[in-house]
């Protein structure tokens, strides 16, 4: 039978699953657009801008664990996408990013909105295509979808010319995927397995840092099996927040730059380390060479290529998290490991996350532990990057599995809001809580009219410090309290939600907290809350740049422990 | 150290620009890269001369493994191999200086591919050391022009 071009793709998305696109037209995806009102299958979202459509879509794909799909027209509106593809790049996201091109005999012409898109975003997907033949156009979608959501899933981008869309084509629909340089290995090679539980049954000090990979594969339950049976602690890295449950006794929290002290010196501490389904980022490890010194280090990860990559490793296993624990389960002895849990409660004691002033200022961090105590950690909260993410990878209880949602490795400021956006399309049931710096939010503000129009409940708390806060502080250690460009001037948060027919309330006081997220909890649709805290709050602990985990760097102002 | 890495490639538009990119984004200088159709339909045979220590190596290696389009990537450089470079060079001749250059030429068993009043261009193929060390004895002739194609390898019997 014969189909157009944008009939296969329409077609092509539904048979893998897609039932949302978020998107903006333009003219190279017009024949796309017209058709798609054929398929009321597939919810379009429109959105204000193709950046906030690349993190929606990654937002989708984070709660569901299936591949998102954003569309952009050629040139400009590709190009924005490159943001939002880059980040799910770096964060292992499956998103498939469709972008219009222009009309075949106009490719390499310079022609009106014309951009090489896939030569553009080569080092940032994990493939893509410049559909130049209608009739492979099915296979190709098929393909990508594949590829984006198998081994280490990632972004695939497809570039699809005008022409393409309206040209008539016989349709059939492709069997299978044939991608001969195109593997990955689920089991854990069972040698590797057996000489990694070896070690990890002699071990006195053993350490679980539990990464992304976790979530991804969903084996929370093969990780709380490994801890508890051979009495592990277990730490994160930042996405590998709530992939085992905060107020779990055998939780010392997160590693990194900003991690907890306890933490911290765990790795610094522990003598095997078990690495799941992270990459050693540099925020996580901080100086490498200084990094576990005693440790003997396990890693599993289904991407050789971090194997070695960042830290020298002892046992590599390549696999799928959640195949590989499950083997190692069946061979792990009970352990108990009594001492280094008792050390390593007395550093928890020892090194409590600290507020720093009595009184009435507005402290972040309480405003972020308020959000937990009212939410009882039944939300899935979505950061963008900066102080008030760490702030919210901090201060609140992750009890439930994927309820942290952020931009790590890329660090992209203003994906919080679209992000949300995506989450909560994809989880409708849910609420999601967008954490937001005024920052970020200021850079991808405009997503409030998607969020209006499409009726999405999504709880926007800013914590607004009037600055560039990460940055300042940075400026405040390192450069001598030079705070050059880092001092924004804001609008009224508050009347911008307004603008949108969104209630929002303005927070300036301890007092005023708890009613406002109450008030935003109890209503129907979307809320804003504009916090504005503390400007100079710091973020700690810290370990400075070039720095080793043990380096802790505390709050040196007059203390009191957290106790709110 | 100079590695030698041979990859099997999907014979597709942009394939060369993927490969070529991935070592410039892990900052990779490529001393050569030669691609050809292997004996495989739709695949080419990409030999690629790089230099670096053995661990960076290995993980440009594994990245590379990791494009869709590459079917297969080894690193032969401890292997034994036969390696071959093909190389045109364009070298001054007068009425003097010709006979002189035919007798080089022979004892290389290089090949004179063209002929003019002025200049013989010279055939080459050999390892890089034949093909230095015959660039090497013509420079004093004067050489106008050298074309070369880089390193192409194969593992010595059996497949890699």
């Amino acid at each position: 039978m014969k189909k157009t071009g944008a009939q296969i793709l329409c077609e092509s998305l539904i048979k893998e699953g897609g039932d949302v696109i978020f998107g903006i037209l333009g003219g190279a995806l017009l024949p796309l657009y017209d058709t798609l009102p054929q398929y009321p299958q597939l919810r379009h979202i429109l959105v204000r801008h193709e950046q906030g459509a690349a993190h929606a879509a990654d937002g989708y794909a984070r709660v569901t664990h299936k591949a998102g799909v954003c569309i952009a027209t050629s040139g400009p509106g590709a190009t924005n996408l490159v943001t939002g593809i880059a980040n799910a790049y770096m964060d292992s996201s499956p998103i498939i990013a469709i972008t219009g091109q222009v009309a075949r005999p106009f490719i390499g012409k310079d022609a009106f909105q014309e951009t090489d898109i896939t030569g553009i975003t080569l080092p940032v997907t994990k493939h893509n295509y410049l559909v130049t033949d209608t009739a492979e156009l099915a296979q190709t979608v098929k393909e990508a979808f594949y590829i984006a959501q198998t081994g280490r899933p990632g972004p695939v981008l497809i570039d699809l010319p005008k022409d393409v869309q309206q040209e008539e084509v016989e349709f059939a629909e492709p069997e299978e995927v044939d991608l001969p340089g195109y593997r990955f290995v689920s089991r854990g090679h069972s040698i590797q397995i057996k000489k990694a539980v070896r070690r990890i049954n002699k071990a006195e000090r053993p350490l679980i840092i539990a990464g992304r990979g976790i979530v991804i594969s969903q084996a929370y339950n093969e990780l709380k099996e490994l801890a508890e049976k051979a009495q592990i602690p277990v730490v994160s890295t930042l996405l590998g927040i709530s992939s085992f449950p905060g107020d779990h006794i055998l939780n010392f929290g997160m590693i990194g730059m900003h991690g907890l002290a306890c933490a911290n010196m765990a790795v610094q501490n522990a003598d095997l380390i078990i690495a799941t389904g992270m990459r050693f980022d540099d925020r996580a490890t901080a100086s490498t060479q200084s990094f576990a010194p005693q440790a003997l280090i396990i890693h599993v990860d289904i991407d050789p290529a971090e194997i070695g990559k960042n830290i020298p490793v002892d046992i590599p296993i390549v696999g799928d998290v959640k195949t590989v624990l499950k083997a190692m389960n069946k061979q792990i002895e009970r352990g108990e490991h009594l001492d280094w849990l008792t050390q390593l409660d007395q550093w928890r004691r020892e090194h409590p996350l600290l507020e720093s002033r009595q009184g009435d200022e507005l402290l972040p961090g309480y405003v972020i532990h308020q959000i937990h105590e009212i939410t009882q950690g039944d939300t899935i909260i979505v950061t963008g990057v900066g102080q008030h993410q760490m702030w919210a990878a901090q201060h609140f209880l992750y009890t439930r599995p994927n309820s942290f949602i952020s931009s790590g490795g890329l660090g992209t400021m203003g994906f919080e809001l679209p992000a949300a956006m995506g989450a909560k399309v994809g989880q409708p049931e849910e609420t999601v809580w967008c954490i937001a710096g005024d920052g970020g939010f200021q850079m991808t503000v405009q997503e409030l009219g998607t969020i209006v129009q499409e009726h999405l409940a999504v709880k926007i708390a800013i914590i607004n410090n009037g600055y560039l806060g990460m940055v300042r502080q940075w400026q405040e250690f390192f450069y001598e309290r030079r705070y050059v460009d880092t001092k924004l001037w804001n609008p009224d948060f508050v009347k911008i939600a307004e603008a949108y027919d969104i209630p929002g309330i303005k927070v300036k006081s301890r007092e005023e907290v708890t009613p406002a997220i109450q008030k935003a909890m109890d209503y129907p649709g979307p809320f804003l809350i504009d916090f504005v805290v503390e400007p100079e709050e710091n973020v700690y602990p810290m370990v400075q740049p070039g720095e080793s985990l043990s380096q802790i760097l505390e709050r040196p102002r007059p203390e009191r422990a957290r106790s709110y | 150290m100079k590695h030698t890495l041979v990859a099997l490639v999907e014979n597709k538009p942009g394939v060369l620009n993927r490969v070529s990119s991935l070592f410039r984004r892990r900052a990779f200088n490529i001393e050569s890269i030669v691609v050809g159709h292997s004996e495989q339909p739709g695949l080419s045979r990409m030999t690629v001369v790089v230099n670096g220590d053995s661990a960076r190596i290995e993980q440009v290696r594994k990245q590379l493994d990791k494009l869709i389009n590459v079917v297969r990537v080894s690193d032969i450089t401890a292997e034994d191999i036969v390696t071959r470079e093909l190389a045109l060079i364009k070298v001054k001749t007068t009425t003097a200086t010709r006979s002189e250059i035919i007798q080089i030429v022979d004892i290389f068993r290089a090949n004179i591919v063209d002929v003019a009043s002025d200049s013989l261009t010279v055939e080459v193929t050999g390892d890089e050391d034949k093909v230095e060390s015959l660039l090497e004895l013509l420079r004093s002739f004067g050489v106008k022009e050298i074309s070369r194609t880089g390193r192409i390898a194969l593992t010595r019997g059996g497949v890699a």
